[in-house]
């Protein structure tokens, strides 16, 4: 951008907060050469994408069950997690649209002892909706919910490395933590853990919907919807546009489109891919395309047979047609893997080299240095794990019969999948909605210890640099640990990272935003703080 | 005693044993479904120790039969119980709140489509015995067979595609609220209910049908033509009455599926009824909803049965007063 157009476009933000006329800035932009017409319709686009309040906004999401609960520790999908944590509440840190993890409820935070003490300050004067102010003790009971032996929180094993939490004074909350972290503020972002109010018996009021985000909740029909209006008492400026916002679940993706189309609803989350090209056409309506952190996998269980051998691991990697099941499978929504779990977008991402993409001469090489002519096993799999789960892996098993290999696909019921067949057969698909940071990703799915070890992969070498990064604070030291984590594990992980899938939703055209989040969907889940109506 | 009595109270007594037989049976299914509540909740989160302490919180860790007795007592008490979503917390949701809206909501859409449907179908049926194999009887069934030939959920598009997209006459999503007014209510249930009039107006207009048309070739019929009754007269008068028991059965039984069976038309229109909060129930294995689901159901089927049968005594003098 040449520097007539940066003067341009800082002019521009002016004319729209009104600090400059629209005649200044049409003189202005003529002066440097810009036709009138130009002029006029910069100056029409920017006023409309400038934030405005009010509206009622409301949102289409394809989750939502009667059994959702208000505790946050129960929370297991886009509908509890957008409406109830995005929309209504507050993390200690939040995840920005570039990936940088920010206070939020906290104002500061910082580390010593190599990673291993955290000290948090609670941003003064932050209340409640009730008109309380959010103190350390508040922090404390709310993150202690998670913790304790009758916990039944999915943030439990989050902070399972958390030794002590005191408050010291009224604004700031010290962790000590049983080994180093230097990504301890990511953790604490997460969507489980949102600050509530204390009880005077020192448990915490999760039951009210009491919190501290953009809007309060008004009512809340577990499986149909959630209503919010707006906190006037707002901490952060410039955040939470809409006068009221309601989040429907909507299940059927047909329908769910045609709420959209029919302006019912102004946004809503997991397009049908299939009819995308005719919801394009709409003349009102946006659609919009961002890679996440999830990803979609097949793993194998590296302790049994014939999945032990390295060697076969990497012939059947080699085996995957990914770019032809991303075109086929997911209409070429996504980005194919290459047996690293960490999105490109993610800090300290690497792409491994060499590439897995479908070889067979490569597949048959391995499966020689196995001392193998041919290899015949069997893949669970079901569209619980994933939709196309079952689609991938019958186009996987065509194309792998040129290398030799014989999948035999197995349909599992989809009721029950993540009991009977995940983490219990040999060789299943399987999903992970992505985590911010390299450590948690690895940590949670790749570590020796990790109770979600589906592949029960045990490397000594991953291990002892996973347990190293974690409290390195030499930046590039760090990066280089990281690196040679991932590369071990695309050589020698049990993991087939098929596919970085894309979030793919669709809004009316009358909604203005920034920058959008790619840690989850929704805009990070916060689309009802971020999004305003430009009209 | 009388035989109308009679056969209620017998009917009541037999509906009860239905309904402690579906109890065991729901309650047995649900024990050998694999995975728990806890497990269906937490998905791909569930570790052995969040498991357990949720297990233990509903009281999952004890014996099937424990728990089956416990309830059934509680039910002969009138109590159903507590959801197990959000029991671990003080706030418990009871068996009956979740229910009792999202019954309303269903008999709402029951009734409100049975009003439409039945004197549409008996209408259309009676008109199709009359003029048999005219045009206008082909018509009425190729139309209906069409109707209830198609998915629901295809009929359901369909309508939402014309009628609300294009006509915007109608809503596309049908979410009611307790807040929602009559007028707006019965609005906003208008697609649902059209979808559903199609679907079951096929099958009893068919029986109407086919009942008349079958009492026209008996020989009171003949007599009553030959003793120069108008034919309209004569099927309405004499014909009719006598066609009201198999009528009458197939009405019960579709507006039986009125209740229990529009979960895909609920889940297509996003309507709040009782089938979607079972469905959800049964994949988070949720056993008390469940069961009281299943409890409703049956006891719907049972009273309709019941109401067909009290139906072909009364018009039935042969029945109404037995030798």
């Amino acid at each position: 951008m040449n520097e007539t157009q940066n003067k341009l476009n800082a002019a521009l933000g002016q004319a729209v907060r009104g600090r400059i006329t629209r005649r200044e800035f049409t003189q202005l932009a003529l002066a440097s050469g810009v036709s009138l017409a130009a002029a006029n319709s910069m100056f029409t686009k920017a006023y409309a994408d400038e934030p405005k309040k009010g509206g009622n906004f409301k949102v289409g999401v394809g989750h939502g069950a009667t059994t959702d609960s208000m505790d946050p520790g129960l929370y297991p999908d886009q509908f509890t997690g957008t409406a109830l944590w995005g929309t209504l509440a507050n993390s200690l840190t939040e995840i920005d649209a570039d990936g940088n993890v920010v206070g939020d409820v906290a104002e500061s935070f910082e580390s010593s002892d190599g990673a291993k003490k955290w000290v948090f300050k609670v941003r003064n004067g932050i209340t409640f909706h009730n008109g309380r102010t959010v103190t350390a003790d508040d922090v404390i009971a709310s993150l202690q919910h998670h913790l304790g032996e009758n916990s039944k929180s999915a943030a439990k094993s989050l902070l399972k490395e958390v030794a002590t939490m005191k408050a010291d004074g009224p604004n700031t909350v010290v962790f000590e933590l049983t080994g180093g972290n230097a990504d301890f503020p990511y953790t604490v972002s997460d969507y489980h853990m949102p600050i509530m109010p204390k009880n005077p018996d020192g448990t915490v009021d999760w039951q009210s919907g009491i919190r501290t985000g953009a809007y309060k909740l008004d009512k809340f029909d577990p499986g149909v919807q959630a209503s919010f209006s707006k906190n006037e008492n707002y901490y952060k400026t410039g955040k939470g546009w809409f006068d009221s916002v309601q989040f429907l679940s909507i299940k059927d993706a047909a329908a769910r489109t045609n709420a959209l189309l029919s302006g019912e609803v102004h946004y809503m989350d997991r397009c049908d891919l299939k009819t995308l090209d005719q919801l394009k056409a709409s003349p009102d309506i946006t659609v919009s395309e961002i890679t996440g952190y999830g990803h979609y996998i097949y793993v194998m269980n590296v302790t049994q047979k014939p999945f032990d051998d390295v060697n076969v691991r990497t012939a059947i990697k080699y085996s995957m047609p990914r770019d032809e099941i991303l075109e086929k499978v997911f209409l070429g929504h996504g980005t194919v893997g290459n047996d690293n779990p960490i999105a490109p977008t993610v800090k300290f991402a690497i792409d491994p080299t060499p590439k897995h993409s479908y070889d067979p001469a490569m597949a048959k090489e391995y499966l020689k240095k196995a001392g193998l002519e041919s290899l015949a096993f069997d893949l669970s799999v079901a569209d619980a794990a994933f939709a196309g789960a079952v689609d991938s892996a019958i186009l996987w098993k065509e194309k792998a019969k040129a290398c030799g290999i014989d999948i035999n696909v197995i349909k599992e019921p989809e009721d029950g999948y993540w009991d009977n067949v995940w983490l219990k057969k040999p060789f299943v698909a399987s999903y992970w909605s992505g985590r911010p940071t390299v450590d948690w990703m690895m940590t949670t799915a790749y570590a020796a210890d990790a109770s979600w070890n589906d592949t029960f992969w045990k490397n000594p070498k991953f291990n002892e640099l996973l347990v190293a990064a974690r409290s390195e604070s030499d930046e590039a030291k760090r990066a280089a640990m990281y690196a040679e984590m991932q590369q071990i594990l695309h050589d020698d992980g049990g993991l087939v990272n098929m596919l970085f899938n894309s979030y793919v939703e669709a809004h009316a055209k009358n909604l203005g935003h920034g920058k959008v989040a790619a840690n989850w969907q929704l805009d990070g889940m916060r689309v009802a703080e971020r999004w305003w109506f430009t009209s | 005693m009388h035989p109308v009595l009679k056969t209620v109270l017998q009917r009541l007594g037999l509906g009860l044993l239905t309904l402690f037989v579906v109890s065991v049976l729901i309650f047995a299914s649900l024990e050998m479904l694999p995975g728990g509540f806890a497990e269906a909740i937490l998905g791909q989160g569930a570790t052995p120790e969040t498991v357990a302490a949720f297990n233990k919180q509903i009281g999952l860790d004890r014996p099937a039969a424990v728990r089956y007795v416990e309830w059934i007592w509680n039910i002969l008490h009138g109590d159903f119980g507590y959801s197990y979503a959000g029991m671990g917390g003080s706030i418990k949701r009871s068996v009956s709140d979740l229910i009792a809206p999202r019954l309303y909501n269903t008999f709402f859409l029951a009734i409100m489509t049975a009003i439409v449907a039945v004197p549409l179908s008996l209408f259309l049926g009676i008109m199709a015995a009359l003029y048999r194999n005219s045009w206008y009887d082909r018509t009425v069934n190729a139309v209906t067979l069409t109707t209830i030939a198609t998915p629901e959920f295809f009929i359901a598009y369909l309508l939402m595609f014309f009628l609300a997209i294009k006509a915007k006459w109608f809503p596309t999503l049908s979410t009611v609220s307790e807040s929602t007014t009559l007028l707006e209510h019965l609005w906003r249930a208008g697609l649902p209910a059209i979808t559903l009039t199609l679907v079951i107006v096929a099958h009893m207009m068919r029986m109407t049908r086919a009942a008349l048309i079958n009492l026209l070739a008996s020989p009171y019929m003949e007599m009553a033509q030959l003793k120069g009754v108008p034919r309209r007269e004569a099927i309405v008068k004499h014909a009719l009455p006598n066609a009201w028991a198999p009528i009458a059965t197939v009405i019960a039984f579709n507006l039986a599926y009125l209740v229990v069976g529009v979960v895909v038309v609920e889940v297509v229109f996003v309507y709040p009824g009782i089938g979607q909060l079972m469905v959800d129930a049964v994949s988070s294995r949720d056993m008390p909803v469940v069961q009281a689901c299943a409890l409703i159901f049956a006891a719907t089927y049972i009273l309709l049965n019941l109401s067909a049968d009290v139906v072909s005594i009364i018009t039935n003098p042969r029945l109404l007063h037995p030798k």
